[in-house]
């Protein structure tokens, strides 16, 4: 058993302790929000946040995150009303949709050290997520959004 | 999420509405697509097969096609709820439950289900017009019949019934809760259809509907579905296509805590066991030898010199796809003839979403439940059909939300797999594939070399155009009949209408080499365009024309190409000189659909590094339903292609591929992308397809820039630092 909090709840998982959280996640405690997308932490659909850092959780094994706090997507507001949300919507970003999650919790970070992030910063901080949908530039119009209106 | 059994579900749903006579009267196997929300719901109307008001106001839309970020979950019941006057705020649109080819399949695809080659508005705008219509009149008549009125009396406004005279209204909703069912349904022509002029929701910028969902991690794929009791599998599969398993080594994958089963399958060995990890993990560790196919001793760089050799080689006739005037013998009368030579290489689509698939076949093997994201459910269901030799009607499929697709999810081996698996273990069973399955067990746009004469008259006038494409075929492939036929999955793009030359022959030389294919964004439109539109560049620099003047001349008697040229070169500022930069301009025909687009790109020649600045595209796809939205497919298009042009490529040797995952197939990501500017052109034609029409636009424009910059002619995809370094004698 392993001890985690998951958006503020405790949970006690019985996996074996190189599970990659991200399975954890999705298959133990039901929170799907946050994707598979390549295993190597290589397209970031499956960041979150574990003490307030952008991880990608599919190469973080369970044993190193234990006691630790984490938040995915379904944590990162109750409602949909964190600012990069509303953004994402008045913007129409997404389109499939898989690779949202990661880049919202991604971008969420960006925000929190930085209030007014340039372009060059979004890039530099986004680039390791994919979409293969190509909406990068709607999620830069975004993230600039969500800095401007908060 | 657990996802209930429909079967449950319905079962439920009979016995709560047992009194709903109207709905059986209408449509006697109506109930099972109302959706499970309205269960429970007191007497909701259904005025068509294609939706169902409850006395709340709520309308609940099918919307036939499947949603993989192209947006036909918003725009095709926006086609419905614009001629049914629906108030676009109380519209629920839910997949199909049920999968009646004849009542919700594509009529462009001869009704069945399959949602590829953007065809969904193109091919369901009338019939849905038409089912919005005659759900309308069915309101006014039952209005007209309880207020006693004529109908003509009658009009609408969003959701509301209006006599004018007597200034009474009543809503959708409230005339579903007295409203009882015509013994027949209304007759609607198009003639009876709203003019385009009076259109409220198409042309006009909706929202969509699943985007909440998605920014909330709330949308169901594939992926995320969980369903009581299941097991999890992975498979190991075939390098090559046909490969069957002839030795299985499973002695360290079987102590893999966790697994329970592995067994063979068809063209790969199957783990099941109680955890992804677990499946996954023991996946790797099988030793399996594979039986021989053609596919097993393809090298794909190989193959690609061959398909060049015999593109020059005429005397190796292809099967034609376009064929007008005589252009052999044109090209032989012809005063002057100019060559080109082009190749693009394999690519994978590089979906987000893994492919994957949860079933469970029932104890008697059948009948089954699919929980899948797929683009051809029709296809899919005749599928699983013939795995399990049962009736159609015993598959029930619960169509997800697609985490991409680009062609990728009309293929199903995954579900087949998990099919076979589940019935074998007799539990239901979700299969996931890794990234690296995914890329190594890809299907892929073929790889091609084209060979294009292009003849001249005595007046400089081009007269004959011969374009030979030598690739692979996927339709040989997907259908698994090699009998040689026209392939307009490769060859799309090839007749150039755009260019109305006397005499024209685009034929396909085909070439079987045992690859894994499957359509891909854009499909041929974005190999042929690289050919076709770098060759014209290069006779326009031959002859010493403007490049894009020189399109203008070619697209003579096309004037919607001409304008959106046009456009593209006021968007580019065309004419004005650049310092380090330069502009390349391309266009492409797709299915009715025309587009034009120009690139700037810069270039580090020590590297070979292209760097591409801007891209303007112009867009004509006819009648504009969702302008915005066509706007985004077209820059994300656009985007798709910019990995594929810089970067992608799919490499096979000795029937293996040798790229596997995000780190040796290198997409484009935000740091590749240029500044995109689109301009869709709504014209008063039938609406046709949008969601890929900014592929084909790519490679030439880009390629045409570098040509313009350097002088040099790229002739192969991808143009790789490495190849552009090579070009340069760098």
């Amino acid at each position: 058993m392993v001890a985690l909090t998951v958006n503020g709840q405790r949970h006690d998982v019985d996996a074996a302790p190189d599970t990659p959280l991200l399975w954890v996640l999705r298959e133990y405690l039901k929170l799907t929000g946050t994707k598979f997308g390549c295993g190597i932490a290589a397209c970031g659909a499956c960041t979150v946040h574990i003490d307030g850092e952008a991880v990608r959780s599919c190469s973080m094994p369970l044993s190193l995150v234990a006691g630790k706090s984490i938040t995915t997507i379904e944590g990162l507001s109750a409602d949909g009303s964190h600012p990069l949300q509303k953004a994402w919507i008045a913007e129409q970003v997404p389109q499939c949709g898989y690779c949202q999650s990661g880049q919202i919790m991604q971008a969420a970070t960006l925000l929190a050290g930085n209030k007014n992030p340039s372009r060059d910063d979004i890039i530099e901080h986004m680039d390791g997520n994919i979409c293969r949908c190509g909406t990068y530039l709607k999620i830069i119009s975004a993230i600039e959004r969500a800095a401007r209106e908060g | 999420m657990n996802q209930h059994s429909k079967i449950v579900n319905r079962r439920n749903f009979l016995k709560t509405t047992a009194g709903l006579s109207l709905a059986l009267t209408i449509a006697p196997d109506a109930l099972s697509f109302i959706d499970d929300a309205f269960a429970d719901a007191p007497a909701a109307y259904t005025p068509n097969v294609w939706l169902t008001i409850a006395p709340d106001g709520i309308i609940t839309m099918v919307a036939p096609a499947a949603e993989m970020g192209q947006g036909s979950f918003t725009s095709l019941p926006v086609i419905i709820a614009e001629e049914l006057d629906a108030d676009w705020s109380k519209v629920k649109p839910v997949f199909p439950t049920e999968w009646d080819d004849k009542k919700f399949g594509n009529p462009g695809y001869n009704y069945t289900f399959q949602t590829s080659a953007s065809a969904s508005v193109t091919g369901y705008f009338t019939s849905l017009r038409l089912a919005g219509a005659q759900a309308r009149r069915v309101l006014l008549d039952a209005v007209a019949a309880k207020w006693a009125v004529p109908v003509g009396e009658l009009a609408t406004e969003p959701s509301v019934v209006v006599h004018k005279a007597s200034g009474r209204r009543v809503g959708y909703g409230e005339i579903a809760a007295f409203a009882s069912a015509p013994a027949e349904l209304p007759k609607i022509a198009e003639s009876d259809l709203k003019p385009t002029a009076s259109f409220r929701l198409i042309g006009k910028d909706i929202a969509r509907v699943d985007v909440p969902l998605k920014v909330k991690g709330a949308a169901t794929y594939g992926m995320d579905v969980q369903v009581p009791g299941m097991v999890y599998a992975a498979v190991l599969q075939s390098p090559y296509a046909g490969g069957a398993p002839l030795t299985v080594d499973d002695s360290r994958a079987r102590k893999v805590p966790g697994v329970t089963d592995i067994m063979k399958l068809p063209e790969g060995v199957g783990v099941i066991g109680t955890t992804v990890e677990g499946t996954q993990a023991a996946k790797n560790l099988l030793k399996v030898t594979w039986g021989d196919a053609p596919g097993a001793h393809l090298d794909s760089e190989q193959a690609l010199e061959d398909f060049a050799a015999i593109g020059r080689d005429k005397t190796r006739e292809g099967v034609a796809y376009e064929n007008k005037g005589d252009a052999k013998a044109a090209l032989a009368g012809a005063k002057r003839v100019l060559r080109g030579e082009y190749r693009t290489r394999y690519v994978y689509h590089a979906q987000m979403e893994p492919m994957n698939a949860t079933a469970a076949v029932a104890a008697d093997g059948q009948s089954a439940e699919l929980w899948v994201g797929t683009q051809a459910a029709t296809s899919l269901l005749n599928g699983v059909a013939r795995i399990l030799q049962t009736e159609r009607s015993k598959i029930t499929l619960h169509q997800q939300f697609l985490g991409g697709g680009f062609g990728r999810r009309g293929n199903h081996e995954a579900v087949y797999d998990a099919v076979r698996l589940s019935k074998a273990v007799g539990l239901p069973v979700k299969l996931i594939w890794t990234r690296e399955d995914d890329v190594t067990f890809g299907k892929f746009r073929p790889a091609t070399a084209h060979h294009i004469e292009a003849g001249f008259d005595d007046n400089g006038k081009l007269v004959a155009w011969h374009h030979r494409v030598v690739a692979e075929s996927v339709l040989a492939y997907v259908s698994g009949d090699p009998k040689p036929r026209q392939d307009r999955i490769v060859m799309k793009g090839s007749p150039i209408p755009q260019y109305p030359i006397p005499n024209k022959l685009a034929e396909h030389v085909i070439e079987n080499r045992g690859a894994r294919l499957s359509p891909w964004r854009g499909v041929g439109n974005g190999h042929n365009a690289f050919a076709i539109e770098s060759f014209v560049d290069d006779i326009a620099k031959d002859i010493g024309k403007d490049q894009l003047a020189f399109r203008l001349e070619l697209s003579e008697g096309v004037p919607r190409m001409q304008h959106l040229l046009r456009t593209v070169a006021t968007m580019s500022d065309w004419t004005r000189k650049r310092d380090g930069t330069a502009l390349g301009v391309g266009t492409m025909v797709k299915d009715d659909t025309l587009a034009a687009g120009v690139a700037e790109v810069s270039l580090d020649r020590k590297t070979g590094k292209i760097k591409v600045l801007n891209f303007w595209a112009a867009l004509d796809a006819g009648i504009a339903v969702q302008p915005r939205n066509l706007a985004a497919q077209t820059e994300g298009s656009i985007i798709y292609a910019l990995g594929s042009v810089l970067r992608e490529k799919i490499t096979i040797k000795d029937g293996r591929v040798l790229q596997s995952n995000y780190s040796d197939y290198e997409v484009a990501r935000m740091s590749d992308v240029p500044h995109i500017e689109i301009k869709v052109v709504s014209t008063d034609n039938h609406p046709t397809g949008g969601g890929e029409e900014g592929v084909p636009l790519v490679a030439c424009a880009v390629g045409n820039a570098i040509a313009t910059l350097t002088g040099v002619r790229l002739h192969e995809l991808p143009f790789s630092p490495d190849r552009v370094r090579g070009a340069l004698g760098a």
